[in-house]
Formats: C-alpha cells, structure tokens, sequence
C-alpha cells in the first residue's frame, strides 16, 4: 500500500529540522485570554499583538459586541443552513444593505469567509473558454478559485503594468477576460498600480476584480480601498472583501454594480453549500462596517503608527519590504528560515507576537515576520514594540 | 511550419540563462528534476518564451509540460 501522507515527508522532516534546535513552534500558538484588540496573554505572559490584522480595532467595540449579544438573544446560536433555503436571517440582510452603503454600489453578497468570496466569484465567473489573468504573487485563495473553475489561467509579473498589457495584447479579442488584482498584497504590505491596470484592462475588454483585503476602513477617503484612493472604483467590476481583518469578525463579501449580479446567489457553490454564519456575527458585522464609514480619526492614527514602526525599523538596520508605509502591514526580511523562526521566538519571550511567514506564501522564497498595526496600538505601544525589536534582533544577531 | 530541431535550438538558447547547474540539455530534460527550477525560475523563463515568440503559454498548459521535448511540442503549436 502506498502511503498517501509520503508526499509530505520533506515538509514533516522540515519542520522537525527546525524544532529540534529547540525554538518554540511558530504555528501552534494560543492565546490564553485577548484582553484589548492590541494585548492577550500567550504563554502566561502579557503579549502586544502585532500580527492580527484587527487594522481598526473592532474586536472590541462595545456597540460591536452589544449587536452581536442581542442578535443571539433574538435570532439563536446558528443558522443550519445555506443562505439560497433557511439560513439568511434579517442580520445576513442588514448587513448587506451596511456594504452596499459602505461601497455605494449597487449589490453585495455575504460568504462564509472571505476565502470562499473569492473561490466562490472567480470560479464561478469566470468559465470554459475565457481567461484569468492575475498577479503572480496572489493571495491562495484566488489561485483557488482559478484551480475550481475552468477557464485558461495566465499570470503576470508582481505589480508589473507592462507584463500585464502584453498579456491582454496577446489574447483573443473576442474571449472572455477577468483580471484579478489585490489593492493591498498582504506579504510584503506594498499596492498596486491599480489606476493603470484598471485602465489597460478596460481597454482590453477585460472585467476587472479586486481583492481589497487589506485595505478596507482605512485606505480611500471613505474607506473603501486603494481603487477609491487611486480614483478607479468606478471601474472596477467587483470588490471582495472580508469582514475578519478591519471588520474585526469574521465572513467575506463580493460588491458590484453589475446589473446581474443577485443571478451569483442561485450559481455560485461556495455560497450555495455551505452554512450561513451566525446571525450574531452578522450583527457585529453590520454594526462595525457602519461604525467604520465614520472612522477618520482612528484612521490617521493607524497610518502614524504604520509611519512611525517604519522609520524607526529602518533605523534600527532592518531590512523591509517596502522602502515606504504604504499600508498598514510592514515586513521584515529575514536572512533564513532557522533564523526568522529564532527572531520569532525572542520578540515573544520579549512580549511581542508577529507573523511568522514563509514559503510557499511568501514571494521569492523569503522568510518574513509580518507586522499588522492596529488604530488602537498608543504611541507608547509602538516605541515599547521598536525597543522589543532591538533587544530581540541584537540576540539574534540580526542587527 | 517550424522544423523542430531549429525550436529545440532556440528554446535551448532562451534556457542556457537559467541553466545554472550546466545540465546537458535533451528534449527528455526536465525543468524540476534535472535543472531544479523553483516557481520563480519558472515565471521568469516562461516570460522570456513567450515575449521572444509573442505567444502566452497558461498556467493550465505549464502544468502539462515537465519536460524541454514537451516545450518545443507546445511552442511549435501555439506558433502555427
């Protein structure tokens, strides 16, 4: 009999490699209790989070946690079912009717995760005969949703407006195109060009959807996206969304003003079989993505502290991702794995918990730790998290 | 109609770059096991193919070519 689990001996070997020098395993910890948005305590010890993409603080909001708790009393635990027979309850569509007036579009559709918003849109969408075109460097789950459907997957060169056009050049005029673009890539923190891309794909006869994860609440003068902030929203043909990062829940979404679009709710099978999420977290769900059309001061905080953990990283001697903030994420390259997973390791024992991120969801087959801020991060917070950095790096040797 | 051999030539030609190990380089040559390229190479070497022939080779058809004789079998195809 041939072992089916063979094909993860070199991973399985990996990682016994690296726990035995002894390091604690990066992947496999709990957080004992989360006191605030920015502290939980880890391994009995009182930890600041710089690695949960709670970009705006949400987790806590008491208005946020008050819809969620009368939404149990008033709808119960669950749903049982899909969304298409019994499980959309009046929270799944309140909070449908917050997006369509947080984007100003015309529709909006709620997924179980943002995961499957994406598997969900780009499979469907997109069939036999037409194409995907997207960014080399896409989140898994737009590879995903290109893997379930059957249309022809081309990919670009990271952020690379050129490679993009050639592309759409050399296709057949009359095939059906989806461009698929993310405002904010999530490993390196760097945008993209999406003025320029929206505009060569349009020209192209390509719909364009972008994946505006990491940059909702904060990025656009109403929150919207790097689309909003580049001044292309209205041509783009669909947002995905997800309600577990700014939100500060959990669920995704797609946006459009397609004038088909409620047809995805009858074809689309990551929305049809599976189970709707709670009507609790619906509710602190709608809540949040309204209390967040009225954020700018937590805004401008959250981009001073992005600011303020770059320049001071840099000056620390780190190697970053991007050689300015362009959004709320900021990555620190490390030389190797052994010595990203020992880095890891000290900036815990010193209070701090980051990302630990490496391949295969890494671009170049480089080892980053991976910073999120958060609005409700002080200023204290952010000098206290450069001093952890510093001792923790000087221990490690990498600076 | 190209003549495969003057393909395999210009396609060994575009590979030579990326050949950093100096494999001998036969149609049964394949890109993962002998030349050990990892998803990078790969990217930057079907971007250099299909700008020199002005084709797009999908990552549906990638999936299908492991080999250098598998490549000149695609190449001469999409420029028919």
């Amino acid at each position: 009999m041939t072992d089916l689990f063979s094909k993860f001996d070199p991973l399985i070997e990996q990682r016994a490699a690296l726990l035995s020098t002894g390091v604690t395993d990066p992947f496999s910890l709990v957080m004992e209790k989360v006191l605030s948005p920015t502290v939980a305590i880890c391994n009995g010890r009182e930890t600041i989070l710089l690695g949960t993409y709670n970009y705006m603080g949400m987790t806590f909001d008491e208005d946020v946690i008050a819809a969620g708790k009368q939404a149990f009393d008033d709808f119960g635990a669950g749903t049982t079912g899909s969304r298409v027979l019994n499980g959309t309850f009046d929270p799944h569509k309140d909070v449908e009717a917050a997006l369509r007036e947080f984007y100003d579009m015309d529709h909006a559709m709620v997924f179980s995760t943002g995961y499957q918003a994406n598997l969900g849109i780009i499979s469907t969408i997109a069939g036999k005969g037409d194409y995907i075109i997207l960014d080399i460097d896409s989140h898994a789950s737009i590879y995903d949703g290109c893997k379930m459907g059957d249309a022809e997957i081309v990919a670009f060169r990271h952020n690379d407006i050129e490679a993009l056009e050639k592309r759409l050049k050399r296709l057949p005029a009359e095939a059906g195109k989806l461009v698929v673009l993310e405002g904010v890539y999530s490993m390196m923190g760097d945008v993209a060009p999406l003025k320029e891309m929206v505009r060569i794909s349009k020209e192209h006869g390509a719909m364009v959807l972008v994946d505006e994860a990491h940059s909702m609440g904060f990025i656009g003068q109403h929150g919207r996206g790097v689309a909003e902030e580049q001044g292309c929203i209205d041509d783009v043909d669909f947002i995905i969304g997800t309600f577990s990062k700014s939100v500060g829940t959990v669920g995704g979404f797609c946006v459009s003003n397609h004038p088909k679009f409620e047809i995805l709710r009858l074809v689309c099978r990551p929305y049809v079989f599976t189970a709707a999420l709670p009507p609790s977290v619906m509710a602190s769900s709608a809540t949040s993505v309204r209390k967040l059309m009225q954020g700018s001061n937590k805004r401008a905080h959250l981009w001073e502290n992005s600011k303020t953990l770059h320049k001071g990283l840099r000056d620390l001697g780190f190697q970053l991702g991007t050689d300015e903030p362009q959004s709320a994420i900021i990555a620190v390259i490390m030389p190797d794995l052994e010595r990203g997973a020992m880095m890891w390791e000290a900036l815990l024992k010193e209070g701090l918990y980051v990302n630990l991120a490496r391949p295969p969801a890494t671009p170049a087959g480089m080892t980053l730790l991976r910073c999120s801020l958060c609005a409700e991060h002080t200023s204290e917070q952010v000098q206290d998290i450069l001093g952890r950095f510093e001792r923790a790096g000087k221990a490690v040797g990498i600076i | 109609m190209t003549d495969r051999s003057e393909m395999f030539d210009k396609l060994k030609e575009l590979i030579e770059p990326f050949n950093k190990k100096g494999v001998e380089l036969s149609e049964a040559t394949s890109f993962a096991g002998d030349l050990e390229w990892d998803s990078l190479t790969v990217m930057d070497f079907v971007a250099e193919v299909e700008d020199t022939f002005d084709i797009v080779i999908t990552m549906n058809m990638q999936a299908e070519i492991e080999n250098v004789g598998q490549l000149v079998d695609a190449v001469i195809k999409l420029t028919d």
